[in-house]
């Protein structure tokens, strides 16, 4: 939902970012107000995955150019952790596999790490129990995916499963998907989509990173932008991903060579 | 690399067992002769050095900066209740060693014949009789808790031996055998604090179809060093679980030792040692199929952090009469820093032709992608880290006996207190 009012929540500007001595991202511009919902489509290797590292702050990644402000202040210079205790959420493309750590306590410490730094009380596991079990139904997940390790032996749909049920627990106020649609059957996929039309609001803003027409056939994106080669070539509305359905990618990567050329 | 012992380290090392035996009373009581014995070999063999294979990555100045000498009681710790499906025996070389308790259904102390035919036959079996910590255990320990096991033991037997005090060091020496079809579980704490010595020679024989299930926690502090053998002799068709973890020794060393003697057996062995500060822990384990269609299945874990150093050799002996044996060996380390040390060994000894044989090392950091996947759900570096080295730890701790649970192996292990 677009409104012109709405608060900012995410401002990139000009965000340049390297791996090891290999720039990545080489200059994107996005700006996220509350209550929208983005969608960052491009090819493999685009870059996409790299924004949504670089904006949760993992350590792998250098920015060297550019500035990103987070509800008005710098985002960049907060731990991954602070950057999550105020409310920016990654959902990963491969989610890791934490062999020993119960999920349930992982999602009850994060939770409570999240719910201090709103300023709510702490909660004991038996309140945690009542509010994950509520959660679950988010997702349609088992219970018995609590008492397992984190993530161990679960299936790629049960892991992005598993991701939504972080999400809804956290409350996040901006929701960076990375590619949670692929690997999932379409029951699986309307189940996921369900739980994030769920969680979204006027308030929060979710940002999903896909490769495909059919998420957004069941999450409508106020915007579309299309990466490649570690910027942001073009942004439009909905019909923008409809388009690029039909023709593919072949053009985004002529307007790159001409970009790059230039 | 070898390092040579200098001239005056020898003469240290010497002069630490002479002095040792000085300390000691003159033998008396029942295993007066199995302390000439262990004397008689003190005095003639050197202390080990790390000229010697076995002993090459593991420095024993943590035991001869000690001076101990046994002590006969000592106060008895601050320790947690026993649950009610635990009968425990506190090892503290008084006269009594039941406390007048009366022994659970299905226990009998052995007579003084049948421990002296018993004694030292498991050791032997199992080739270990005359290692150095054995010699030091038989020279200077008093007592033998000797049990013998018929039919199904209902409470776990937990054993408790502590040495808190410095210059004491506590021998603890245990013989169990386990008749045909017999079950038991036992869970022994040996806890160290201050400048003392731990020892601990334990001999178990498991009859046809019998089961032990041995926990061991070995937990030290400060100066405390730990050395421990734990021989097993398994007929066929018994069970053997015996799961370990040592934490806090300035020095330990730790050597189960277990031969199916006619195959057809299975064994696991479960371990978890964690050396921080300048900390030396050193397991050197070895299983022996002396007959067809045995198992092992044997997971070895270390954390090294600091300077501390872990060593871990896992003896896999497999003959040709060892056919069709299923062996698997397994050590997973944990290098939290980059003076910490890890040496890891597997040994395997294969001349039967037709048997499973998996082995595997691997030694890793904290993996940053699971830190990271944790801090972006708001968990600090810190606590991130914790509960990776807990998920690490747990793997085997939830393998020790459940009685083991009331004394907090997870937060001893994590340094918590
Ligand atoms: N940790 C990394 N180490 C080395 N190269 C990387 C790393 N992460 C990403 N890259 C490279 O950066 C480029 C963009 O990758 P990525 O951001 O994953 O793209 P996308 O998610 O759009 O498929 C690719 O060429 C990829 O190989
Ligand atoms: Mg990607």
């Amino acid at each position: 939902m677009i409104r012109p009012d709405a608060d900012t929540l995410l401002e990139i500007v000009d965000l340049h970012a390297r791996v090891e001595d290999k720039p990545i991202l080489k200059g994107v511009n996005l700006t996220i107000k509350a209550g929208e919902i983005h969608a960052v489509m491009g090819r493999n290797g685009s870059g996409k995955s790299t924004l949504s590292k670089v904006l949760a702050g993992h350590p792998a990644y250098t920015v060297t150019g550019g500035s990103v402000r987070y509800r008005g202040a710098d985002l960049l210079n907060l731990e991954p952790e602070q950057r999550a205790r105020l409310g920016l959420f990654l959902g990963f493309q491969y989610p890791v596999e934490i062999p020993g750590v119960s999920n349930l306590e992982f999602l009850r410490v994060s939770t409570n790490a999240r719910r201090m730094e709103k300023g709510e009380e702490e909660l004991d596991t038996f309140a945690f129990e009542d509010l994950v079990r509520e959660r679950l139904q988010v997702v349609q997940m088992d219970p018995a995916f609590l008492e397992r390790s984190v993530n161990e032996g679960f299936s790629g749909g049960e892991k992005k499963r598993n991701e939504i049920l972080q999400m809804a627990l956290l409350d996040p106020l901006v929701a960076i998907l990375d590619e949670t649609d692929s690997g999932l059957d379409i029951d699986a996929l309307r189940i996921v989509a369900g739980g994030v039309n769920h969680l979204a609001s006027p308030e929060n803003a979710t940002l999903l990173i896909t490769h495909y027409q059919r998420l957004l056939d069941v999450i409508t994106p106020d915007y579309v932008h299309v990466m490649a080669g570690g910027r942001i070539l073009r942004t439009g509305g909905k019909e923008l991903a409809l388009e690029l359905e039909d023709r593919g990618y072949d053009w985004v990567d002529q307007e790159l060579a001409v970009l790059e050329v230039a | 690399m070898v390092a040579a012992m200098s001239n005056s380290a020898a003469v240290a090392a010497s002069t630490w067992v002479t002095s040792f035996l000085e300390r000691l009373p003159a033998p008396a009581g029942e295993l007066e002769a199995v302390q000439w014995r262990g004397r008689e070999a003190l005095s003639r063999q050197p202390l080990p050095s790390r000229r010697q294979e076995d002993w090459r990555f593991t420095d024993l100045a943590p035991l001869t900066a000690l001076a101990p000498a046994p002590a006969s009681s000592s106060a008895q710790g601050s320790w947690p209740a026993p649950a009610a499906d635990v009968f425990r025996l506190w090892l503290d070389d008084s006269d009594d060693l039941l406390n007048g308790q009366s022994l659970p259904a299905g226990l009998g102390l052995l007579s003084s014949d049948e421990v002296q035919q018993a004694l030292g036959h498991t050791l032997a079996a199992c080739n270990c009789e005359q290692h150095w910590p054995v010699e030091l255990n038989q020279a200077s320990a008093t007592r033998v808790l000797a049990l013998r096991v018929s039919g199904a033991v209902a409470p776990t037997l937990e054993l408790v031996s502590q040495a808190a005090e410095d210059s004491v060091m506590r021998p603890v020496r245990v013989l169990l055998l386990l008749e045909e079809k017999a079950s038991l579980e036992v869970l022994q704490i040996q806890l160290g604090s201050a400048c003392s010595l731990s020892s601990l020679v334990m001999e178990a024989h498991l009859g046809r179809e019998s089961t032990l299930r041995h926990g061991l926690l070995a937990l030290g502090e400060g100066q405390a060093c730990f050395l421990g053998h734990l021989a097993v002799e398994q007929e066929p068709r018994s069970h053997l679980e015996s799961v370990w973890a040592s934490h806090g020794w300035a020095l330990s060393r730790f050597e189960p030792r277990v031969v199916q003697v006619d195959g057809e057996a299975t064994t696991t062995l479960k371990a978890l040692q964690v050396a921080g500060g300048q900390q030396v822990v050193d397991t050197h384990s070895r299983v022996e199929f002396r007959g067809p269609e045995g198992q092992l299945d044997q997971l070895h874990k270390a954390i090294a952090d600091d300077r501390g150093r872990s060593v871990f050799n896992g003896a896999v002996k497999v003959p040709r009469a060892a056919q069709r044996t299923n062996a698997s060996q397994l050590s997973r380390n944990l290098l939290l820093s980059n003076q910490a040390r890890i040496d890891t060994k597997p040994e395997l000894e294969i001349v039967a032709d037709d048997v499973r044989c998996a082995h595997g090392a691997t030694v890793s950091r904290l993996q940053t992608d699971e830190l990271f996947y944790l801090q972006s759900r708001g968990l600090s570096a810190a606590v991130a880290a914790g509960l990776l080295k807990r998920g690490f730890c747990e793997e085997v701790l939830r393998a020790l006996p459940a009685a083991a649970a009331a004394w907090r192996p997870l937060q001893r292990m994590l340094g918590e207190g």
